[in-house]
């Protein structure tokens, strides 16, 4: 959700109970601004929460111009004093799916892993025991990454692609009509699309090139893995995502408030599949 | 009136020059010649045309070849006859005028089709027009007139494109025929070769949204650029690019705006008013009920908890549902305890569900006027088991399946154990709210097993492994069950034993089981509570894995039967009996989740720490809060209701394959007899008689007979 517009954000997402306390708030109006000042962000978003054991992560995200160019992600502690994440790589991906259970909450806890590597030593191969360890932080920012390129989501229209390749906000979006709120369909993933490309001619010939460059909720796999509603009659739709329990977004159809928000574990619900 | 006829006219022209195409295709040489007899003649047809070919310069050689060419270009006569021709085609009907501007409006909306329409249109104009603008007026009305009429025709190319995106051929066609007769579509056929299917299409797209009707004024940016371009031909002002926003608001105005009225109401927004409909009630039930409560809370007192109070705590620990949800929460929970004799209401929670969520109430109702339903419940159950025991009697002979279900735990009464509390939902505030059944411990034990999302309806089936005895309503009710009983912590003290209804109760073996609020309770340091566990206790009975609070001893109902079954001495006489903490155990004695401690505890804020409460999040069961400020405590649950392991969800193995019965004497046979064995005994049997008696001997012919058969 946009620094911006952040109380009446959470006003709207506190549907699912993810709230922020009102001193949580107040540092963070504060605090958002001069990081928007201090990195030269265009745009400033709260992602959410991550919650752990001791204590909880806020994670802030910079966005440029450019929409969809690599984000820049902020987490703190105490929501003033804000520190700037590495990018994730693959590397840290698969190293950190080896860990299991919730955050801790301390930056600097370090997971143990042991792992069996073969070593090849003349003719012998034998497998030697290496404990491997990751920090939490690294995880943090895996964990991060993944949820952001599988779950975030934009409605459709909120941005625009220009002819220059570059994509903006689109000033002139003023919300999905009611009819189309209600369908996965005119909801997009907020990353670089992936499934678009392996679509056939066919398929692409009825998108409009401008808005649809980027890849449909509907085809999310498996089929149910979002929840969605309309809350308060008919005026505000709640996405939830049932593969990343903890992700929310909202949109008041006919305006131009939308945004998400992610508090949880940090955890993926592999268990889907059971439990739809 | 003569525009409207004209119109018409040259529509139908125009479909039959359509229709007619695909067929002429084949006789392309006979295709140049039938156009021209549809015009009257070449002379005024080069005039009417006289005027876009002046405007576009990129005019191909082949126009060379093209009959009419040499009327294009003679442009002084063209032009003096245009200056007449479009006045009488303005002013008179005539029958010339009604094929002429077939041609004419053909050439537009090629143009168009090329998607270059105002350049054309545009300059064409100033090019024709400065000489005779100055001499006739009516030529220059009537070609304005002409232009406009073009530019009302643009809504009928799109018909014209579908029927050419339909079929190449009749596109092909139709250039051709063009091509024959007006050199200046040349040009355009080559474009559309090099990108015909996306181009089209996207000007196709284009203009399907340009002639997109507006909901609100009902009409669309076609027309309105078509009629300010026309206003500023008409008018032609000095400076049009500056005062273009001008126009285009004079058009707006202008436009003859009939509101028409429609047989059907427009019921798109039909839930928003319908819930807001049923969520007035709850605002106005306060006024209504009012006089009615005074007197009612004299006698009983009231049920309705503060729930903006304790929302306003969870709201320093940054949980809640949001303030006007709270609140409409807290209305609908009065309505709850003003149309049902409940003597005790509690706002337990919310609890998300794919489609729908539930909100959910906690009540105990007043004594005694609850047990209605229970005992329909209960007939119910009987008649299962009548039914069974009639099946059983049935069979006869043949032995009966030895095979007993596991003997059925009973569920507790109301108001003890699991069932103490009633629950109501609702899935939204000003929906009714529906009373949950109790619970059963079968239920408890199956809800333990699996890991399933609720849909949001109460009737929707569970489909699982194993089995789930009852739908969603059920399964909600027992993990509500057991998330009260994990999670419902309170400040140590706040709660104690009840003397003397403790001590009636002791005969349950289970402990303890009620409680009351301690009168002397001086509370506790916000500090304390953070600090330590061992300062919150648990003030609701642990669920055993039997899935009851209290224990019930399964084997003890079986003493009849037992007399019956002595011969199978397998099963235990006595069941080991299930334990569990016991009532207001401090929470610092739960059961880690993996290294991962079953409880976080934070202060709502460090910058006035002074101030602040205690918040205790279960990581067990992630949603599940409680909060202090030393003196109260609440407990609120938000979220999925699951509970939360470290590892993924397995699911249960599948039950043991019972062995078949073993091998024994009783089953196996012995081999036939064989000869020998025979022969031996009947040696033996010869031997026998022969020392016995002779006068046997007859009968033992006898036995060799039979057992050569």
């Amino acid at each position: 959700m946009d620094a911006e517009s952040l109380l009446l954000s959470l006003e709207l997402a506190s549907g699912s109970g993810q709230g922020l306390s009102p001193d949580r708030r107040a540092s963070l109006l504060t605090s958002l601004t001069l990081v928007k000042r201090d990195y030269r962000y265009s745009r400033v978003l709260f992602w959410g929460r991550i919650l752990g054991v001791v204590a909880d992560y806020y994670i802030a995200q910079g966005l440029s111009e450019n929409q969809l160019a690599p984000r820049k992600t902020l987490y703190s502690l105490n929501c003033i004093e804000w520190s700037l994440l590495p990018p994730a790589t693959e590397e840290m991906a698969a190293q950190t799916a080896m860990v299991k259970g919730r955050f801790m909450g301390d930056p600097s806890h370090e997971y143990e892993h042991t792992e069996l590597q073969k070593t090849n030593d003349g003719d012998k191969a034998f497998e030697e025991e290496v404990v491997v360890q990751i920090k939490e932080e690294t995880r943090l920012v895996s964990i991060i990454d993944q949820i952001d390129k599988a779950v975030a989501v934009i409605p459709r229209g909120a941005l625009f692609k220009t002819p220059f390749g570059p994509i903006h906000v689109n000033r002139t979006f003023e919300g999905l009509p009611l009819s189309e709120a209600k369908k996965l369909s005119s909801y997009f993933h907020f990353r670089e699309p992936v499934l678009l490309k392996n679509k056939s001619l066919l398929e692409k010939a009825s998108l409009d090139p401008s808005l649809d460059f980027m890849d449909s909720l509907e085809h999310d796999i498996p089929k149910g893995s979002w929840s969605i509603q309309m809350e308060r009659g008919n005026a505000l739709v709640v996405l939830r995502s049932l593969l990343w329990p903890g992700l929310t977004f909202y949109h008041t159809p006919r305006t131009k408030s939308y945004g998400y928000i992610y508090v949880g574990t940090g955890e993926k619900n592999i268990d889907l599949p059971f439990m739809l | 009136m003569e525009d409207v006829t004209s119109e018409e006219q040259v529509k139908g022209n125009q479909e039959l020059k359509e229709a007619g195409q695909p067929w002429e295709k084949s006789i392309s040489s006979l295709q140049d010649l039938e156009p021209k007899p549809a015009e009257p003649s070449g002379v005024e047809k080069g005039a009417e045309t006289g005027s876009p070919p002046k405007g576009s310069p990129p005019r191909s050689p082949p126009s060379l070849s093209d009959p009419r060419s040499p009327h294009a270009s003679l442009s002084p006569s063209s032009l003096q006859e245009l200056s007449f021709i479009p006045s009488t085609l303005a002013l008179a009907p005539e029958p010339k005028n009604l094929t002429t501007p077939c041609p004419s409006d053909s050439t537009t909306t090629d143009i168009l089709k090329a998607g270059i329409p105002h350049p054309d249109l545009l300059e064409q104009p100033p090019g024709n027009k400065e000489p005779s603008h100055h001499l006739t007026s009516p030529s220059n009305i009537g070609q304005q007139f002409q232009q406009s009429r073009s530019h009302l025709y643009g809504p009928r190319n799109v018909s014209r494109n579908h029927c050419k995106q339909k079929g190449l051929e009749s596109d092909v066609s139709q250039e051709e025929n063009s091509n024959s007769n007006y050199s200046l579509d040349q040009p355009e056929p080559q474009a559309f070769e090099e990108a015909p299917s996306t181009l089209e299409t996207a000007i196709q797209n284009a203009k399907a949204y340009l002639i997109k009707t507006s909901s609100k004024s009902g009409f669309n940016l076609y027309d309105h650029l078509s009629n300010v371009l026309t206003k500023v031909l008409d008018e032609r002002p000095d400076d049009a690019v500056d005062i273009i926003e001008n126009i285009s608001q004079d058009v707006k105005k202008a436009q003859f705006n009939k509101k028409l009225d429609t047989l059907q109401n427009e019921n798109e927004m039909l839930p928003t008013y319908e819930i807001a409909e049923k969520q007035k009630d709850l605002f106005l039930q306060r006024h209504l009920e009012g006089a009615e409560q005074d007197s009612e809370e004299e006698i009983v007192e009231n049920p309705l908890p503060n729930v903006m109070e304790s929302a306003f705590y969870f709201e320093q620990a940054g949980i809640g549902l949001g303030t006007d949800e709270t609140f409409r929460v807290f209305l609908a929970l009065k309505q709850l305890t003003d149309t049902h004799p409940i003597q005790r209401c509690r706002f337990w929670g919310k609890i998300l569900g794919v489609e729908m969520n539930y909100i959910v109430a906690e009540v105990e109702f007043r004594e005694g006027e609850d047990e209605d339903e229970v005992e329909e419940e209960d007939v119910g159950e009987e008649r299962d088991e009548e039914e069974s025991e009639s099946d059983e009697d049935e069979e006869d002979g043949l032995p009966k399946s030895i095979y007993k279900a596991p003997p059925a735990i009973p569920k507790e009464e109301n108001r003890t154990g699991a069932n103490k509390y009633v629950y109501f939902v609702c899935n939204e505030p000003g929906r009714p709210w529906v009373k949950l059944p109790s619970v059963t411990p079968a239920q408890i034990v199956v809800a333990r097993k699996i890991k399933k999302f609720f849909t949001g309806r109460l009737d929707a089936p569970i489909i699982s492994y194993p089995p789930f005895p009852g739908n969603e309503s059920n399964y909600l009710r027992a993990q509500i069950a057991r998330i009260s009983a994990g999670t419902h912590v309170s400040p140590l003290g706040f709660y104690q034993f009840g003397e003397e209804e403790g001590e009636e109760e002791e005969e349950l073996e289970g402990g303890r089981e009620s409680f009351e609020e301690n009168p002397d309770f001086e509370g506790i340091q916000v500090t304390d509570l953070v600090e330590s566990l061992a300062n919150w206790v648990h003030h609701v009975q642990h669920i055993l894995p039997q899935g009851r609070c209290n224990w019930f001893n399964p084997v003890q109902k079986n003493e009849e039967e037992e007399e019956e079954e002595e011969e199978k001495g397998e099963e235990p006489d006595y069941m080991e009996q299930e334990v569990g903490p016991p009532l207001l155990t401090p929470i610092s004695e739960d059961i880690e989740i993996q290294n991962i401690p079953p409880w976080t505890t934070q202060l709502s804020s460090n910058l006035i720490p002074q101030y602040a409460i205690a918040v205790l999040r279960s990581n067990l069961w992630p949603g599940a809060y409680a909060v202090s400020n030393g003196k109260k405590f609440d407990n609120f649950y938000i979220g999925w209701g699951h509970k939360y392991s470290v590892d993924n969800y397995t699911p249960p193995v599948p039950p043991p394959v019972y062995q078949e019965y073993p091998s024994g004497p009783e089953i196996t046979e012995m081999d036939d007899p064989s000869v020998e064995q025979e022969q031996t005994f009947r040696a033996a049997q010869e031997d026998a008689a022969l020392d016995s008696e002779e006068n046997e001997e007859t009968e033992e012919e006898e036995d060799e007979e039979d057992d050569d058969d």
